[in-house]
């Protein structure tokens, strides 16, 4: 008995360390020939970046040039260097050492996956949008020869291999349970990480926004997903989050002055309209993650709020159009009286709905939501009072202006110039500061925790005292007024506001299930899960012109896939980062109502 | 309490004074649970009236807990994905009043009432001896520190009367005991404590008065060796008279074992209005008197 015990600690020891004789590649070679591999198949995918890969300029980016990298080039060139950098830090080169902390094998696998996926997928692409392997120079064979061999390099790398091939190909992707110790770093460095983390993240994500063809968006996306996975793999997500929770405030104030500085790298004003409705769905997405993410509650409606606030400030904007066309509100007054309007319509709503519990609800909300649109609709004068010019809405909403600094125009500042979309923008990223700070504060309080408790279990929380259906209508009147904030400016940036694009499910972004994909993609109960899932729902269909009819299909596969794989979303909460006091237990007790079933769980049988 | 045909809770008139502490033992399906969740506003009683310190208190557990009542759950339900501490500062909820406004605009109050709050649930996580597990998710403690957390929430509404259900359901003996000191600790803190246990060792020791409850209606009340005493008790037990109780084996046991070494004692014969047995000279001014009602069927 005991020598069995034994021989299995030794097992266990070995897959630890991954260095054991039992260790072996899938392919049959030398860990120095994988390596070898790794690192000229990395160098080589760069290299092919610089030639032509093919003939004709008809595919986009001009992939045509010899000695420089084009477009998608520019992609597989950043790959194979990734791949090149996380061999060198496995051969142990000195200074390289921290990009792989736990030496494992799954952030160079990733990484040569990644330049591979898409090189391959560029190579194809060209193929099938040029009519065939014809249309590919020597360079294009070349790019996908050369991104195929750090993937035979990877594959050989020793692991405890065992019988059955998924779980031998999920060892080379998994992340180790367990990490050297990292060492302590001076704070000045971690601000500096955080710099530079900022600047990359800028950057990236400008690159992103700026793409101008859906294939480079497509290849972007491949590179980023597996470069993300890479570091995660590597533990670099994890060292980053822990020095994040060290610097909160410094971290926020530099995602704050990246967001600033967005603007001035822009030079086509048409990024920045892209930009400032990412930041007007994502602010909104956040105000949703309080009602949905905090509280618990499933508001399917929740759009309606946006939608009251954009009328509100649409009606009191001097617009010609609107039914009170004498009234023109300064915009510090507009905006609190679209938020007012929202409170007001939140706690009318939520009054009589918040006395249901989970799918009640979700119904109802989804019936009040339709109601707004189908209301508003019905408010020119034949149908209903006269109020909101029904479908044609209230168009020619007058340009804001701040001190005669008028939002409408192209202004020069320090040489650069910010079009209508960036001034807009740069509102909007006040607003977001807002409800950013509305939403840390409150969550971190005895009114977070209520929410959260009741969320948890809602039984138990009332027993802890907590009044659940005034703690719910104070997170759902919250909720609302913030996106009525937001409606404000929306209804200035877009002109006109008209009611098809408040209902539940469309094609066009400001929808209940858009925004609520948005909270769930990114990471429910996060400040920053909404904004990035709202930036991802949004950019996807816009560079994507295939998936512009079929977005919601798009979101369907892409929420599938997220609760398969990835359930706590993209960006999981603080609560889920205590993971690693994990103790895999299972005999917790299932959570069941009280009031709904009969105490039948025998805890002392 | 019924529900639909069948009535669970029937006529239990019952009063816990204050630095008591009271079992409440019955069979399975006895209907002790649901008594507790008609005290504490879970459910609302179809007759009766609960009350507490002389007044009636409505039927929402909110105020309930407010009023000075709190309770623990028999199928544990804690806030499996908020930290310990988290978890005991819900439970202060009731004795801090800090809103939206001021958690928005953070003024000192704000920051002192936090601060109190947290040195306070710290005091109770102390206590119960989990201070040292504050950060760790709830789902992720094993079960008897659960169940510490618990009473430690529960504790944290500053209760003057404290319900535990089934505290020691899965624990090991020597949990069990520390338990027991736990008990006897927050009873010396003059909180009086009701408790449902199957385990009758740990109730006998502990309670100052044992109640029975079977089928709904209240058998015996009385101090350990009444109700040990008690024919009908290990009847219900061993489940004659009344078919379809199922006894637990040990509490069985032990009733048979003491019934047979004592003598028959003074059976009570009234069910339906049950005086208080305990020292009558029990502070009446802390005072929890329940009763619920239901009609025969
Ligand atoms: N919500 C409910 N709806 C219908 N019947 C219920 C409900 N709650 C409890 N009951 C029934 O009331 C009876 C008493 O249940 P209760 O949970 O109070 O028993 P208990 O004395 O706590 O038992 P145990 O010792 O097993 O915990 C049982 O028959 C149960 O099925
Ligand atoms: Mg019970």
């Amino acid at each position: 008995m005991i020598d069995v015990t034994e021989t299995q600690k030794t097992t266990t020891d070995t897959t630890a360390t991954a260095a054991a004789p039992s260790a072996r590649g899938l392919l049959p070679l030398p860990l120095a020939t994988a390596r070898a591999l790794l690192l000229a198949g990395g160098i080589a995918t760069s290299a092919s970046a610089y030639m032509a890969w093919t003939w004709t300029d008809e595919f986009p980016g001009d992939l045509t040039v010899n000695g420089y990298p084009g477009g998608l080039q520019w992609l597989t060139f950043v790959a194979g260097i990734l791949t090149a950098l996380f061999t060198l830090s496995s051969y142990g080169v000195r200074g390289l050492g921290w990009l792989l902390p736990a030496k494992n094998n799954a952030p160079v696998v990733l990484a040569a996956l990644g330049g591979f996926a898409t090189t391959w997928f560029a190579v194809i692409a060209i193929t099938v949008e040029l009519g065939g392997v014809v249309n590919l120079e020597p360079g294009g064979w070349i790019a996908a020869v050369a991104s195929l061999i750090p993937v035979l390099g990877a594959l050989a790398l020793p692991e405890p291999l065992g019988d059955d091939l998924k779980d031998n190909l999920k060892k080379y992707v998994a992340k180790p349970d367990r990490f050297p110790a990292p060492k302590a770093i001076a704070p000045w460095v971690e601000r500096a990480i955080i710099t530079i983390v900022t600047i990359i993240g800028l950057a990236v994500f400008t690159y992103g926004i700026d793409t101008e063809y859906g294939e480079l968006f497509v290849g972007y996306l491949i590179l980023v997903t597996f470069s993300l996975w890479a570091l995660h793999t590597a533990g670099m997500l994890d060292t980053f989050s822990r020095i994040v929770a060290h610097n909160r405030s410094f971290t926020l104030a530099m995602g704050f002055a990246a967001a600033i500085a967005f603007p001035f790298t822009q030079t086509d004003d048409h990024y920045a309209n892209i930009g400032v409705n990412i930041l007007i769905f994502g602010t909104v997405a956040l105000g949703l993650n309080i009602v949905v993410g905090l509280a618990g509650l499933l508001d399917l409606g929740y759009v309606a709020f946006l939608g009251v606030g954009a009328y509100t400030a649409a009606l009191v904007s001097g617009s010609e159009f609107s039914r009170f066309s004498g009234v023109q509100f300064p915009f510090w007054a507009s905006a609190l009286t679209g938020a007012a309007a929202s409170l007001v319509f939140g706690v009318l709503i939520g009054a009589p709905t918040l006395r249901l519990r989970g799918d009640y609800l979700a119904i109802v909300t989804l019936g009040f939501g339709e109601i707004f649109r189908i209301a508003v609709n019905n408010m020119d004068g034949d149908s209903g009072p006269d109020i909101t010019n029904g479908p044609n809405g209230i168009p020619s909403i007058p340009d804001l202006s701040f001190f005669g600094f008028n939002l409408g125009e192209s202004h020069d500042i320090a040489g650069f110039t910010l079009g209508r979309f960036a001034n807009y923008y740069l509102l909007m990223v006040l607003i977001m500061a807002i409800v950013v700070l509305v939403y840390t504060r409150a969550a971190d309080s005895r009114i977070g925790r209520s929410w959260i408790a009741i969320r948890e279990d809602e039984t138990a929380a009332t027993a802890m005292g907590i009044n659940g259906f005034r703690v719910k209508l104070i997170a759902f009147a919250l909720g609302a007024a913030l996106a009525g904030l937001a409606g404000t400016v929306s209804a200035h940036v877009t002109y006109s506001v008209v009611p098809t694009p408040y209902q539940f499910a469309g094609s066009t972004p400001p929808n209940s299930a858009f925004l609520l994909a948005a909270v769930v993609l990114g990471g429910m109960g996060t400040v920053a899960g909404p904004l990035l899932g709202a930036a991802l729902l949004y950019l996807l269909p816009e560079k994507l012109n295939f998936l512009q009819d079929k977005s919601l299909l798009a979101f369907g596969i892409a929420l599938v896939l997220l609760m398969r794989f990835r359930p706590e979303g993209i960006i999981a909460n603080r609560r889920q980062q205590l993971e690693f006091h994990e103790t895999g237990q299972l005999d917790v007790p299932e959570q069941a109502t009280l009031t709904d079933e009969p105490a039948v769980t025998k805890a002392g049988a | 309490m019924r529900f639909g045909g069948l009535t669970a809770v029937r006529s239990v008139d019952f009063t816990v004074n204050s630095g008591e502490i009271v079992g409440l033992i019955g069979p399975n399906g006895a209907g002790k649970t649901t008594f507790f969740n008609c005290l504490t506003g879970l459910y609302v009683p179809t007759e009766g009236t609960v009350s507490y310190k002389g007044t009636v208190l409505p039927p929402k557990p909110h105020l309930v807990t407010k009023a000075g009542i709190a309770r623990t759950f028999q199928n544990i339900r804690l806030f499996a994905n908020m930290t310990v501490l988290e978890n005991v500062l819900v439970g202060r909820h009731t004795r801090t009043k800090e809103g939206l406004w001021s958690a928005l605009l953070r003024g000192p109050g704000f920051k002192k009432a936090e601060k109190a709050s947290e040195e306070r649930a710290m005091e109770l996580l102390e206590f119960v001896g989990l201070a040292h597990k504050r950060d760790h998710l709830a789902r992720n403690l094993p079960y008897g520190e659960q169940r510490k957390l618990e009473i430690a929430r529960a504790l944290a509404s500053d209760p003057g009367l404290l319900l535990l259900d089934e505290p020691t359901a899965g624990m090991n003996p020597q949990e069990t005991r520390a338990t027991e000191e736990l008990v006897f600790a927050i009873r010396d803190q003059g909180i009086a404590v009701l408790l449902i246990e199957h385990d009758m060792r740990f109730v006998f020791n502990l309670s100052d008065r044992v109640a029975v409850l079977v089928q709904g209606e209240k058998l015996v009340e009385g101090t350990a060796e009444v109700v040990q005493a008690d024919e009908r008790v290990v009847a219900a037990y061993l489940g004659e008279p009344f078919e379809g109780a199922p006894g637990e084996e040990e509490a069985a046991e032990v009733a048979e074992a003491e019934a047979a070494k004592a003598e028959t004692g003074p059976a009570k014969t009234s069910v339906t209005k049950t005086e208080d047995e305990a020292p009558a000279d029990a502070p009446a001014e802390e005072e929890s008197t329940t009763s619920t009602k239901g009609e025969a069927q």
